[in-house]
């Protein structure tokens, strides 16, 4: 196997506050290749937004990546200088936000952003930057580019600010682009068309990508692979197909039956009962144990990342649902 | 449904106008020619819902399709622009104020945002048990024990009644909402996206929260989310909604097994399945028309792959096209014929 594109090992990312450390991403390793699509899916507080952030250099204090490596193509971006890293963001990796009305600037027509976004990274004219900004707003499926351009994002709806946003992210052409919740504000029908131009996009640049969410269906028909994620730390990942239909870990199962649709209707839903535990004083072991219908006096113990049937389905938990019955 | 006992509650086309009016400065533009016109928000547009007593009712439709709205007006939030209201066949507007007010016990509401919704200066113990002592339910001396019994019931621990709301999780911030909106013993409840903004794990739990209180305290819901899946899970019957208009009515069965309507078709189409398979994303064409401004004729048209010209000039009529089941859509005329 070739080298992987991106690979995070032992991550953690931790936020140093008055009532503690809060371990927010604790020991979290995945790889993503090239053309991949690798969904990284988790509730509130489960650290998958801190893992992107983590990969962006985007932690701010009191947060610190504390240890581990980030290898993007052979370079770890944990040792990189601010000034190296600088060019590797918004260039390679790109990152495309929840709330598009938060990450454009108001003030500032389309064209001037993303102009500017070009020519941080490059030496080009500017008549060049604006024949490539054009370009990327037909890519993402906006119509008339031209009036489009000199508009202010007030003046645009959810979803076309949200493809704005992508067409920025795609300026560069970058090998990852890390999409955090990007379809979350969006409608169902505004969010479809925007997975639709995702996935042309990817296939068609062939970059590799991160999609942080907490819906499972949109990662079921989009991404290749699933890390599932649980107060800071990666409990199960696999393909999508296994992790979705053959789940290891019960916190998996607990979040699948939790969905609600029309097969069960009226019969009440499998519920996970209590809640996230808060990650100021996590015990030790295992995090979901409080909440786990199998868990026994070896959860005490923090259980590693394991393959029970190989095969790249691996699990953090000493009672998975289905043993290999191979 | 249709057949013996009225309804519980029922709004006959009902219309809810928001009307922006002009401004010193825009009037006084007017008179220099600056063509100014007051914009009107047509949010819901002459919509019958009619809930059978013991009923959950879904509302569907996205952002800016006046769900919303609809759910307030049934509710007695907002006031209709047009229209009427009836509880068991006796119209609302017709009743005096002192009537109208111990009517409006019977119908509360759940909002979408368990942070903004509940007063951050407040106990939980007077958010709760504040309406009902006001109304008379209770006398002040049995607000604790009847709080406490409150709590009890939606899954809270009611030693923590002295606490504020920021002190809560969002799931138990859900619980309190429901409490307090039960804790006037009503029959009725709209509950607006109550469980949009909580994560899958504890919106299952709020969820089947909802389905206990209905078989216990025998309650009637209009439940209004964007979120399909939730929408079939608790529903017996739902309504689809377009720019202000309803679209298609009928079992939720029968509607998630047949959409008729394009607009639920291509809803149904891209909600969300959890099928570990990878699919390709085929999206309906276009935007949301804005309510200020929506298209002529059939809303949907502009973005309807079966448009034909008649859908650009006159709306097709909400109509049934099988028993329990409305749809509004001119393709329904010439299939049948």
């Amino acid at each position: 196997m070739s080298s992987p594109l991106l690979r995070v090992e032992g991550l953690r990312t931790h936020f140093f506050t008055k009532a503690g450390a809060v371990k927010a991403v604790d020991d979290v390793s995945f790889e993503v290749g090239r053309g991949e699509v690798l969904g990284l899916v988790g509730e509130s507080g489960s650290g998958k937004s801190m893992t992107g952030y983590s990969i962006m250099g985007l932690i701010d204090p009191p947060g610190r990546v504390v240890e581990g490596t980030i290898t993007l193509d052979g370079r770890d971006l944990t040792r990189l200088p601010a000034e190296e890293l600088r060019k590797l963001r918004g260039n390679r990796i790109a990152m495309i936000f929840q709330d598009p009305m938060m990450t454009l600037n108001p003030v500032l027509r389309i064209d001037v952003q993303m102009i500017e976004t070009i020519l941080a990274h490059e030496r080009v004219a500017r008549s060049t930057a604006l024949e490539r900004s054009r370009a990327a707003l037909v890519k993402v499926g906006i119509p008339s580019p031209d009036e489009r351009l000199v508009a202010y994002p007030h003046q645009f709806s959810g979803g076309m600010r949200q493809r704005v946003a992508i067409a920025i992210a795609l300026l560069n052409n970058p090998d990852l682009i890390i999409a955090d919740e990007p379809t979350t504000a969006l409608d169902v029908t505004i969010q479809g068309q925007i997975l639709f131009e995702m996935q042309k996009l990817t296939r068609e640049t062939g970059a590799a990508m991160i999609w942080i969410t907490h819906d499972l269906s949109v990662v079921a028909g989009l991404a290749d692979r699933v890390c599932v994620m649980y107060a800071g730390k990666i409990v199960e990942e696999g393909t999508t197909y296994e992790v979705l239909a053959r789940p290891l870990h019960p916190y998996t199962q607990g979040l699948l039956d939790s969905v609600p649709s029309r097969g069960v209707r009226g019969v009440p839903l499998a519920q996970i009962p209590g809640m996230t535990p808060s990650l100021l004083k996590l015990p030790p072991g295992c995090a979901f144990r409080e909440r786990c219908a199998r868990a026994s006096s070896e959860c005490r113990v923090d259980p590693r990342m394991e393959e029970p049937d190989g095969a790249g389905h691996g699990v953090r938990c000493f009672h998975p649902l289905l043993v290999a019955t191979a | 449904m249709t057949n013996g006992a009225p309804p519980l509650l029922e709004v006959r086309r009902a219309s809810k106008r928001f009307v922006k009016r002009l401004d010193a400065a825009a009037k006084l533009g007017n008179l220099f020619g600056a063509g100014m016109h007051e914009e009107v928000v047509h949010a819901v547009d002459r919509v019958d819902v009619a809930i059978a007593p013991g009923e959950v009712v879904g509302l569907v439709g996205e952002s800016g399709c006046g769900k919303s709205t609809l759910g307030r007006m049934t509710v007695g939030l907002l006031p209709l622009t047009e229209g009427e209201r009836f509880w068991r066949g006796t119209s609302l507007a017709a009743l005096d104020p002192a009537a109208a007010r111990a009517q409006q016990l019977k119908m509360q509401m759940i909002f979408q945002d368990p942070y903004a919704s509940l007063n951050p200066r407040m106990r939980v113990v007077d958010i709760i048990g504040e309406a009902p002592v006001v109304h008379g339910l209770i006398g002040r001396s049995q607000q604790k024990d009847y709080v406490a019994m409150q709590m009890n019931r939606v899954g809270l621990d009611s030693t923590l009644m002295r606490r504020f709301a920021h002190q809560f999780s969002g799931g138990q911030r859900a619980r309190i909402g429901i409490a307090r909106a039960l804790a006037v013993k009503p029959e009725f409840l709209v509950c607006d996206e109550s469980v949009a903004a909580l994560d899958v794990s504890i919106q299952a739990q709020v969820l089947n929260l909802f389905g206990e209180l209905r078989e216990a305290l025998n309650l009637t819901y209009l439940f209004i989310s964007h979120d399909l899946g939730v929408v079939a899970h608790v529903s017996d019957r739902v309504l689809i909604m377009y720019l202000g208009r309803v679209v298609e009515s009928g079992p939720t069965d029968a509607i998630f097994a047949s959409p008729n309507h394009p607009y639920t078709r291509a809803l149904l189409a891209e909600a969300g399945k959890v099928e570990p398979k990878k699919r390709t994303f085929i999206p309906i064409k276009g935007e949301i028309p804005s309510p200020l401004d929506p298209p002529s004729g059939c809303h949907f048209h502009p973005r309807c792959a079966y448009a034909m010209p008649k859908c650009r000039e006159a709306a097709p009529a909400l109509v049934e096209i099988a028993t329990g089941r409305r749809s509004a859509c001119y393709l329904n005329d010439t299939t049948v014929q």
